[in-house]
């Protein structure tokens, strides 16, 4: 028992309630939230360790034990996940205090933030089926307000298709529940996996996971991710940073956690289709990060891209490919938070959107536009920054298992993603410049502070690959090793 | 818009009066019997949104002054240190506990920490439901 394990879920609603009374109160509601996400980040930390002495933690809600109550369960992986999202969260949280309207500040923007934050800690740590539907939808709501605060008429129209297909792949989530529970007669993870291994992956339990893998392909943008780009790139720049660093890795988790725990039993089937669908997300998120002017659909396809990317992992399933993943999956957090808020600070330096509106913006933000640089290579994964490592052993995974297709796919798509990002850096910032040095808006101060955080931590993370070796390896081999987890949460001692 | 129908409110005042009870009821049922805070917070809701549209909303507001957002608020803040209460006492997250005692009137009577729990979860859902309704109606 471990009470602590909670508290990443139960210390931003808390946090977020109280800020509820103190809706007129902008700036200081940023200081309390972020301090809260600082909090969370230090928690995860302190945790990362204890499981590494202690191996994998869990918390019996209520003193009910598995499998009969809902439980929170911590590996490495998780815990990392929670660690980073925490981070990400608080960075994002403090560039909207620098510079988001007061007007959205008094909308209880903060608080849904923090609702947003606790739904995705709670589905990285939770480890009953249907306590990830609840967490995926205290993050969906969250989202939903996210997306429609600022009530501009865009959003509200990318809010309609967003509410519908989400509300929709909600329901199948439901449906893949309600049948795996029928033919299992359990939700909890480490129990279902236990029963499936008992009994053999059936056709049927390969049909109900494929229907968990459309429901996780939806949220994660897994070739189904038509709803993506025009959802991620309407709301104000806060919102599109915490969407792209978050909501999509959250799917992503989710489609980890079941085929490596549960359904890993006829990879010829899951994985493959895996592995279809990550070689056709790769092919269209490229061609879409190549075929707009718009800098935030690019953006958005950037996201589509690297979710590709993972799961070309997890189609390969060794651990060299899972540990590529994982390091894959922080970095692309850190990389395309970065992202979104630098491609936000240059829409509202230059009062337009489109490529063609922006020239020359080198020569009045140099620091803008060295940031940009830095996160444009960490993206393409040039060494040494923080998306090197995850490219490289996924790629070289992918060698080893023959799986050639998807290797050519995997690092065609890298230079996609630096040919789009190179076209925006060439356009936006090189040329012409358009604004002369006496009317060009000044930038706020601080509003870069944010962004460089998130630059010092993704050449951070590609210098300690190190540091966080001995995290990821553990995380990867938890997850392959799906007997671990299950004597940790059902207790059997070997 | 000023209703003036005296059917409706003389019955909804009644009425009123005997949803709350049964809600109340429904509520304090929870723990071993069919009820419980969501059920009893919807019943409950429902006599406020009976009262918002029997009265105009002004005459309601007056005479209850509530913020029903930050009541919702409060609601979960409730409930949730309910939960966190036994983590100080050596027990897990949501744990729970009971007995029974003698009370000079019921006499020997369970009380539970589950009730508190419980009241969180229906302050939560009568916070929401008339938020809802009260946002639908002020809309113009």
């Amino acid at each position: 028992m471990n009470n602590i394990l909670v508290l990443p879920m139960l210390l931003p609603i808390i946090v977020g309630v109280l800020l509820i009374f103190l809706r007129t109160y902008g700036r200081i509601q940023a200081w309390i939230s972020i301090a809260a996400m600082v909090v969370t980040a230090g928690i995860s930390i302190y945790l990362l360790h204890t499981v590494q002495a202690d191996g994998i933690l869990r918390l019996d809600f209520g003193g009910w034990e598995p499998p009969f109550g809902i439980l929170f369960v911590a590996d490495s992986f998780s815990v990392l996940l929670v660690l980073t999202s925490s981070i990400v969260t608080a960075v994002c949280l403090s560039y909207a205090l620098i510079s988001t309207s007061k007007e959205l500040q008094t909308m209880y923007f903060y608080p849904t933030v923090l609702f947003l934050a606790a739904g995705v800690n709670g589905s990285f740590l939770t480890g009953d089926l249907f306590n990830l539907f609840v967490c995926f939808e205290v993050m969906l709501l969250s989202s939903y307000v996210l997306l429609t605060l600022g009530n501009s008429k865009r959003q509200l129209r990318e809010a309609i298709k967003y509410v519908s297909i989400n509300i929709v792949s909600s329901w199948f989530f439901l449906v893949a529940l309600a049948f795996l529970y029928g033919t299992l007669g359990t939700l909890n993870m480490a129990h279902a996996a236990e029963r499936v291994a008992e009994v053999g992956q059936t056709p049927l339990l390969t049909t109900i996971s494929l229907v968990f893998l459309v429901v996780f392909s939806l949220k994660a943008g897994l070739l189904l991710y038509f709803w993506l780009p025009g959802s991620y790139s309407s709301p104000p720049i806060v919102t599109s940073a915490l969407f792209g660093a978050l909501l999509t890795k959250v799917g992503v988790y989710a489609l980890f956690r079941i085929f490596s725990l549960i359904f890993y039993h006829q990879p010829e089937i899951t994985h493959t289709i895996i592995g279809i669908m990550a070689g056709l997300t790769l092919i269209g998120g490229s061609l879409g990060a190549i075929a707009f002017n718009d800098i935030r659909s690019i953006a958005a396809y950037n996201v589509v891209i690297a979710v590709g990317f993972m799961l070309v992992g997890l189609a390969i399933a060794t651990p060299e490919a899972i540990e590529g993943s994982i390091y894959y999956l922080i970095h692309d957090m850190v990389a395309k938070a970065l992202l979104f808020l630098l491609v936000g600070t240059m829409i509202t330096l230059s009062g337009s959107s489109k490529m063609a509106g922006m020239s020359g913006l080198m020569k009045n933000y140099p620091l803008l536009g060295w940031s940009f640089f830095i996160a444009m290579l960490s993206l393409a994964g040039i060494p040494p920054l923080s998306g090197f490592i995850g490219k490289v052993l996924i790629s070289s995974a992918a060698i080893d298992s023959g799986s050639y297709v998807l290797l050519a796919l995997a690092l065609l798509s890298s230079i996609f993603v630096l040919y789009s990002l190179l076209r925006v850096f060439k356009n936006c910032f090189w040329g012409e410049t358009i604004v002369s040095k006496e009317e060009q808006l000044p930038l706020r101060r601080g509003v870069l502070l944010p962004c460089l955080v998130l630059v010092f931590l993704t050449i951070g993370i590609g210098l300690g690959v190190e540091g966080l070796s001995l995290y990821v390896t553990d995380a990867a081999k938890t997850l392959l090793n799906p007997g671990t987890y299950i004597n940790a949460v059902l207790g059997i001692i070997q | 818009m000023n209703i003036n129908d005296v059917i409706l409110k003389t019955v909804s005042k009644g009425a009123v009066l005997i949803i709350l009870t049964f809600g109340i009821y429904l509520f304090l049922s929870g723990h071993n019997q069919p009820g419980g805070g969501f059920i009893g917070g919807l019943v409950i809701a429902s006599a406020f949104v009976l009262m918002f549209l029997s009265y105009d909303s002004e005459t309601v507001s007056d005479a209850l002054p509530i913020d029903f957002k930050k009541l919702s608020a409060f609601g979960v803040l409730l409930a949730m240190l309910s939960g966190i209460a036994p983590m100080f006492f050596g027990g897990a997250f949501l744990a729970q506990s009971f007995g029974y005692f003698n009370l000079p009137i019921f006499g020997k009577t369970e009380l539970a920490t589950v009730t508190v729990f419980e009241a969180g979860i229906a302050l939560t859902v009568v916070g929401v439901v008339v938020n809802i309704i009260l946002s639908i109606s002020e809309d113009e």
